[in-house]
């Protein structure tokens, strides 16, 4: 903060130079010195998972500067129009504003279709990149106090960052993605009770009707992008104010941060990685299509084509429709069509899933205390287990939600599939679930080898006697210290049953589950007893191999 | 007529009066039957089709029968046409190697002379669509905005937006259109080959067909323009997505390891 005697001083040495004066004049107005201060030297330890939560920055950074480009351009309008403009194929066809005006962005506008691509390329990568990101912090465990609401804020801005992605791939009005916007229509009307009422007052009448176009547009440029805007400074805030998360390491507590300072080596980091994403982002757009809605055509309810699909984070609920039997009753006069309504709760519940999982885990372990060291997901394997699980559900789906390019690219029946991820989406996931945890526990268990005997040499000596052995070499110390630096927890019990005075207290079912659960995270068999400094030094003290 | 209503009871009546039923019938088809072709094109015409049917009985009899009445194994052939022998032998697709889901389109194994005979043969067991001029399926000149609205109404169901083939239930498949003969588009259309639905000329007239075969060659031929670079198999969002995921975050992941190995080494003093 400025104050009078540092400009007293300066003024009885002269002039000082501009750079100082302007940023005088500034922090006299704004007073950021000090939020400078305390911020330009925040320290941010170095991995390459720390940094996909700035590809999905840098992303959404270039969805909205592509964005207002090409709002200069396009007409969210759904009056007919007939085209005359370069394309030959389209030439005379009847076809709304919004079409024209976004095949015109293609092919009229300076630029337009390199901007158009790019938009819709770092849109897909926007949202693998958080995907990506929510493994990495879920894997980790880096969701544990105190970052729930952070991860909270984190799931909000994957689901909107669909929805803001399934709103913009539909503004085009074009075949494939109002066929889209059709499906969505067929969801909100199997709602029970609400849902022919929700979507006249969404689309202003009957289907496709003459608005969606223009509030979808609103929705997409406004709506959504300003609450993820709000939601992104939010979450950047957060992880200032907890600090970043760091692996386990020499020197590394849970009460510091070991690493690189914003200023100016993060800084410098920051800024060049934005401009490689981009530069990954513009050279993927300048060499391969995506969406060519001029080929794909105008939409017409009339019409369908085969490959019907939304973009991939979408994929996974066209999955659960596309396997979903056509199951509908009659209930009263009134249609319950289940066939669409299951799938739509299905997709709630797997979105919901990821976000309450942090609160699930401390409830179930009982563990408060915050956390800033990660964990490898090895010393996790119920949580890694999990996530994998959930990650394979999702696969499943999507698998089922391009069945019929699984047809055809490996000749084999779309019927099969289909019941493939009828079965599958139960099954697989418990099969993942246990080879997960088993894969985890013998990597543990090979930790535990590495610390007590050392690693592996390949060197092979025969002793005087005739005996081979394998050399083993001891770890450096920074390596113990890795591989034993995480805690072991022990599993929730559900205590006494029976008081003082031999009264038998009342077990909630509650708590009997959370004992179960807790069992299931830490109990025997589902950890590895890390080693302990006697065994070590047992060994030590022995021989130099075994 | 007291003297014929006499002879009703006449043992030979019936008899006397079904041979001047047949003869009235007989006569009747003789005078409104077509009239026979010209002498010499007849016999050069009979010539294919003995030719056809010695080929028939060598390669197509064993599933269609012998006489092109169809067995458990194969379709009847009778009125198909000339079109539909054209279609199914000259793409290959004919002889077929196993019975399955869908017969594909293969290596042709007769000469086209050869699949004329046959075609010629197969014809002349009952009416079915000739095979097209080149008048008919020439795609010069036709209206191509037309072809794709027609395009998309009436195939893109089934073999996607720019004819890169979709799949059909139980293994069969629409087949890629990429580069596909306008005759053999013609015949598909006018015969409709295997699970394809046919559109003859009373539901999609002539013209029309060319509309849809000269956008086929626009959109997805050999010198097709992709404006937007690769197409990536033209199979809309799902392909997209993998490119995205592959290509696109496998290359930032790289990028980020890249960038995070590189990190600045604080200063001993």
């Amino acid at each position: 903060m400025s104050n009078a005697a540092s400009n007293e001083s300066s003024r009885s040495r002269g002039k000082a130079p501009a750079g100082e004066r302007v940023a005088d004049w500034a922090d006299g107005r704004l007073g950021i010195f000090s939020l400078a201060k305390a911020n330009m030297r925040k320290i941010f330890p170095d991995h390459w998972s720390f940094m996909l939560g700035e590809v999905c920055l840098y992303s959404f950074i270039i969805i909205i500067l592509t964005g207002v480009y090409l709002t200069l351009f396009f007409h969210p309008s759904m009056a007919e129009v007939e085209y005359h403009g370069s394309f030959v194929p389209l030439q005379g066809q009847l076809m709304s504003q919004a079409f024209e005006s976004t095949v015109n962005i293609s092919f009229e506008v300076r630029g337009g279709l390199l901007i158009r691509q790019i938009h819709h390329w770092a849109a897909i990568v926007f949202l693998a990149g958080m995907f990506v990101h929510m493994m990495r912090v879920f894997f980790t465990g880096a969701f544990r106090k105190p970052r729930e609401i952070n991860w909270l804020f984190g799931f909000l801005l994957f689901v909107l960052g669909m929805f803001t992605g399934f709103t913009g791939y539909s503004l085009p009005d074009d075949l494939l993605s109002g066929t889209g916007i059709r499906f969505m229509q067929g969801a909100i009307l199997s709602i029970p009770v609400v849902g022919t009422y929700v979507s006249m007052f969404l689309f202003g009448g009957e289907f496709p009707g003459t608005d969606i176009i223009a509030r979808f547009y609103s929705i997409h440029i406004l709506l959504l992008p300003g609450i993820m805007l709000g939601l992104v400074v939010a979450h950047l805030i957060l992880v200032f104010y907890h600090k970043h998360t760091q692996f386990a390491g020499p020197g590394r507590t849970n009460k510091n941060v070991v690493g690189m300072p914003l200023l100016p080596v993060y800084m410098a980091k920051a800024g060049g990685f934005f401009f490689l994403v981009f530069g990954v982002i513009a050279v993927m757009s300048a060499i391969a299509t995506i969406n060519p809605i001029w080929n794909i055509g105008p939409y017409r309810p009339d019409q369908v084509s085969t490959n019907a699909q939304p973009d991939w984070y979408m994929g996974f609920s066209e999955g659960l429709i596309r396997i979903m039997p056509g199951w509908e009753i009659n209930f009263w006069g009134h249609t319950l069509v289940l066939g669409v309504f299951i799938p739509l709760m299905v997709f709630g519940l797997v979105m919901v899933a990821i976000a309450v999982y942090p609160f699930i885990e401390s409830w179930v372990t009982g563990d408060k205390r915050e956390h800033h060291i990660l964990d490898r997901p090895r010393n996790a394997p119920t949580r890694t287990a999990f996530g994998a699980a959930w990650i394979a559900l999702y696969f499943v789906l999507l698998v089922g939600g391009g069945n019929d390019l699984w047809a055809t690219h490996f000749n084999l029946s779309i019927n099969a599939i289909t019941w493939f991820v009828r079965i599958g989406m139960f099954v697989v996931p418990v099969l993942v679930f246990i080879a997960t945890k088993r894969i985890c526990l013998g990597l543990q268990r090979r930790d535990k080898d590495k610390v007590l005997h050392g690693r592996e040499s390949g060197i092979i000596k025969r002793l005087p006697h005739g005996e081979f052995i394998e050399v083993h070499e001891p770890l450096s110390q920074e390596q113990l210290h890795t591989l034993t630096a995480h805690e072991q927890y022990k599993p929730a019990e559900i205590g006494p049953t029976v008081d003082e005075n031999g009264v038998e207290r009342k077990v909630k079912a509650s708590e009997k589950l959370r004992a179960k659960l807790s069992q299931g995270y830490y109990g025997e068999g589902n950890q590895i007893e890390k080693p302990t400094l006697e065994e070590f030094k047992e060994i030590e003290a022995g021989h130099g191999h075994h | 007529m007291k003297k014929l209503s006499a002879r009703r009871r006449h043992p030979l009546a019936a008899i006397v009066v079904l041979i001047l039923a047949l003869a009235a019938t007989g006569g009747l088809y003789a005078a409104f039957a077509p009239a026979g072709e010209a002498k010499a094109e007849e016999t050069a015409q009979s010539l294919a089709i003995d030719e056809g049917k010695k080929l028939y009985t060598v390669g197509c009899a064993s599933c269609h029968g012998t006489g092109g009445q169809g067995t458990s194994d194969g379709p009847s052939l009778v009125g198909v046409g000339a079109a539909a022998v054209d279609f199914q032998v000259g793409t290959g697709r004919m002889p077929a190697q196993q019975p399955s889901q869908q017969v594909p389109k293969k290596k042709v194994v007769y000469t086209q002379a050869e699949i004329d005979q046959l075609a010629a043969y197969v014809a002349s067991l009952g009416a079915g669509p000739a095979v097209p001029t080149t008048e008919q399926y020439d795609p010069a000149g036709a209206d191509v905005a037309n072809g794709g609205q027609l395009y998309r109404t009436n195939c893109a169901q089934c073999h996607n937006f720019t004819g890169e083939g979709g799949a059909l239930t139980h293994g069969k498949y629409a087949p890629d259109l990429s580069d596909v003969d306008p005759k053999h588009i013609y015949q598909a259309m006018l015969t409709g080959p295997q699970n394809m639905p046919s559109f003859p000329d009373t539901v999609m007239p002539e013209q029309e067909k060319r509309d849809i075969i000269a956008y086929l060659d626009t959109v997805n031929g050999d010198d097709s323009a992709t404006p937007g670079g690769l197409k990536l198999g033209g199979f809309g969002p799902v392909a997209e997505g993998l490119f995205g995921w592959v290509f696109g975050l496998g290359a930032l992941v790289a990028v980020a390891v890249w960038v995070a190995a590189r990190t600045a080494k604080a200063k001993k003093s």
